[in-house]
């Protein structure tokens, strides 16, 4: 059953379908009901699922995420939504240092099966704390996974596995590409789609590859398209932690050289681990040093900024270049 | 509906009735001359026409957002033109009232929405802290400003308050919890001026509280009321007793100004989706610029003349927002690395010198292949 369906109305019909398939799962966050979201990713749920199921939190990010955590070990299956990426950090406690680790401390007797989605990073035009890149400091706490979807076809898929993992699970939204729009199979079992923490070969080439995820896949894959002197291979990472090492250095074997590509600031970003990581891996396969094509270590600035500061088409091609220059 | 319960609320603190009648109040004296209620009502149109202008700026492409303050003027002049020079204001960023008050200039509060500046203006120069987005941040930070006052001992007469803003929302916020504890155990001088809008986009005020908000003061252990907060001589009188009462060393006031949003939450938001128009007539009823007119006509503090003169001080003012909004100048690509740190950094040098160099290659090509 394929139809066309942006990321955001993916999301939308992932969720409504993971609500059908277990009664226990929940959706909380601000503005989530009648609004539908400001992003309307939750549009109709509360209509069809009811106010008990779908449900308008006050305004605190910390106690959406704590209280989720006591559902959670009630044996529901919550689904936060937290607004911005920016309004995320009022609940940095509940999350690194609670939801995070009770599993480990534990001994394995708890479940956390939370789902905290983020609508993360820029090229929207906001103001302040509407356009951040958080993901690494997810990445870097242990006991969480982080994943990000560059497809209406994953977004309709892995928020499902986001929601029956047992794990607690960071799923980060492009937000810039909410509207984004291809065909999904929303037919077939969830056990048959590709696994959250698989990366994917987004574009087979032998020259170069190119590695993103989220919102950058799709400006790697126009860079990719638009060399037409090399055949570069993209590669969508898709789960940043833990990460499909398999995958990106299988790649970088054959091609021989790699650029890695975030909006998130350059320094101590996943980049920067993926680069360690394929250098330990792949050094006698390297061709050229990785080369990373990032944000800036700046605060995300003023939205008449924003397009010096994101990676644009020409950053990344030059990032290329660069490879090849060696 | 909701809205009506505190309409009837006996503890509600009002001067002007909606239909513009002055009320004495025993607690709260208005000691104010005809010429400053004149001001105040110039105030208040103005106010709503930088507004106005703001919002039809960013219908025509010119501020990628702005959150409208319609309907809550009176709640920020009244308590704007109640602080004086040498207190210092915590804005959220619906304060457009305020910063008026505070004699920033709109086209500054533009610049911020238009996307060209991060902040826009000098906070000591103004005594208006930049505006927070993040939800009830600036409570924590008016109430450590206010430790700082006390412990310089600038209290007194003369002395400095604090005073914080937020929505119905924020109240909901660890922080703003947090910021009416530490007020209260340290007795800072600082109010905390909640303009409860009925809204926090689209959740009504019953999904943030059980309990009337002024009453939450109690529990941490300083007074709260409740005042019409569309009531300009109200939102006035009782923020100055707050204030007086801070900078004499009695510690914290919570102040709710019962209002209403009357436009949509953001230029971003639909308010048709969670609110029906009946609530926004009733709330039109209760104009706060409609019943200060009424007053100072049938008191004939003001007439045809004055009117007709603050609409064309309107009309320059908003000419002029118009056209400086137009004319900020855009930032220059540098500007992102600029102010990151006050010391030298050399990740930030760096990065600053690649980008110049990668933005200067454009140049150079554009130079030899006309791009
Ligand atoms: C910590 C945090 N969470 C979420 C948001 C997104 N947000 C912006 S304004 C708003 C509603 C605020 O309502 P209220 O405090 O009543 O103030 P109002 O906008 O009505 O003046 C929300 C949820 C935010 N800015 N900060």
């Amino acid at each position: 059953m394929g139809t066309k369906l942006t990321i955001g109305k993916a999301i939308n019909a992932g969720l409504r379908a993971a609500m059908d398939s277990d009664p226990k799962v929940l959706m909380m966050g601000e503005d989530v009901g009648k609004l539908g979201g400001v992003f309307r990713v939750t549009d109709g749920l509360q209509k069809d699922f009811g106010a008990d199921r779908v449900i308008d939190t006050p305004l605190a990010e910390s106690g959406i995420v704590g209280t989720a955590i006591g559902l959670a070990l009630r044996g529901y299956r919550p689904i936060c939504e937290i607004q911005f990426d920016g309004f995320f950090f009022p609940a940095t406690n509940q999350t690194f240092s609670q939801l995070a680790k009770m599993r480990r401390r534990s001994a394995g007797a708890l479940s956390l099966p939370v789902v905290i989605r983020i609508p993360y990073g820029g090229g929207i035009g906001a103001v302040e704390h509407h356009s951040e890149s958080p993901e690494a400091y997810f990445a870097h706490t242990a006991g969480l996974r982080v994943v990000t979807v560059a497809t209406p076809e994953d977004a309709y898929w892995m928020i499902q596995q986001a929601v029956t993992s047992d794990d607690p699970v960071i799923f980060l939204e492009p937000k810039r590409r909410y509207y984004e729009k291809s065909e999904v199979e929303t037919g077939g079992a969830l056990s048959a789609a590709t696994p959250m923490d698989a990366a994917r070969v987004a574009r087979p080439g032998n020259d170069a590859t190119l590695l993103a995820y989220g919102p950058m896949v799709k400006t790697a894959l126009q860079a990719a398209e638009a060399d037409t002197e090399r055949d570069i291979e993209v590669v969508d990472l898709r789960c940043l932690a833990p990460i499909d090492y398999d995958t990106v250095t299988a790649s970088v074997r054959r091609t021989g050289r790699l650029v890695v590509v975030h909006e998130a600031p350059l320094t101590n970003g996943v980049g920067g681990e993926i680069a360690a990581r394929v250098t330990e891996e792949c050094f006698y396969h390297l061709e050229a040093p990785v080369t990373r094509v990032c944000g800036f270590d700046t605060p995300y600035p003023q939205s008449r900024l924003e397009e010096h500061y994101l990676p644009d088409l020409d950053r990344v091609l030059d990032g290329v270049d660069r490879v090849f220059a060696y | 509906m909701h809205y009506t319960t505190a309409h009837e609320d006996t503890e509600l603190i009002q001067l002007l009735t909606p239909d513009g009648e002055l009320r004495d109040h025993p607690d709260y004296p208005l000691d104010i001359s005809t010429e400053e209620i004149r001001d105040l009502y110039r105030d208040l149109v103005l106010v709503r026409r930088v507004d106005t202008e703001a919002v039809a700026l960013q219908r025509q492409g010119e501020l990628g957002l702005w959150a409208s303050l319609l309907g809550q003027e009176a709640a920020q002049v009244g308590s704007g033109r109640a602080l004086r020079a040498n207190d210092m204001a915590f804005p959220s960023y619906r304060e457009h009232g305020v910063a008026w008050c505070r004699g920033i200039h709109p086209k500054e509060l533009l610049g911020l929405f238009r996307g060209v500046t991060n902040g826009g203006w000098d906070p000591y120069e103004h005594g208006c802290q930049l505006y927070t987005i993040v939800i009830g941040t600036q409570n924590l930070h008016a109430t450590g400003y206010a430790m700082g006052v006390q412990r310089d001992g600038a209290l007194g007469e003369d002395g400095t308050a604090v005073i914080s803003y937020f929505g119905d929302g924020a109240t909901s916020q660890g922080d703003t919890n947090e910021a009416f504890n530490f007020a209260a155990v340290n007795n800072a001088p600082v109010v905390f001026f909640c303009q409860n809008n009925q809204w926090a986009i689209s959740e009504p005020l019953e999904r943030q509280s059980r309990v009337p908000l002024y009453q939450r003061a109690r529990g941490y252990g300083f007074p709260g009321v409740r005042i019409d907060g569309n009531d300009v001589l109200a939102s006035l009188a009782v923020t100055r007793q707050a204030l007086r009462s801070a900078r004499e060393g009695q510690g914290p006031t919570l102040i709710e100004a019962f209002t209403y949003r009357m436009g949509a939450h953001t230029t971003n938001d639909d308010p048709t989706r969670y609110r029906v128009s009946a609530e926004l007539d009733e709330w039109k009823q209760r104009d706060p610029i409609l019943r200060m007119r009424a007053y100072l006509s049938d008191q004939g503090i003001a007439g045809d003349a004055f009117f007709t003169e603050v609409d064309s001080e309107a009309d320059d003012l908003g000419e002029r927002v118009r056209r400086e909004c137009r004319e900020l100048p855009e930032p220059d690509p540098l500007d992102i690395f600029r102010e990151v740190y006050a010391e030298p950094n050399s990740h930030i040098d760096r990065q600053r010198a690649d980008f110049a160099e990668y933005l200067a290659s454009f140049e150079d090509a554009g130079a030899n292949e006309g791009r």
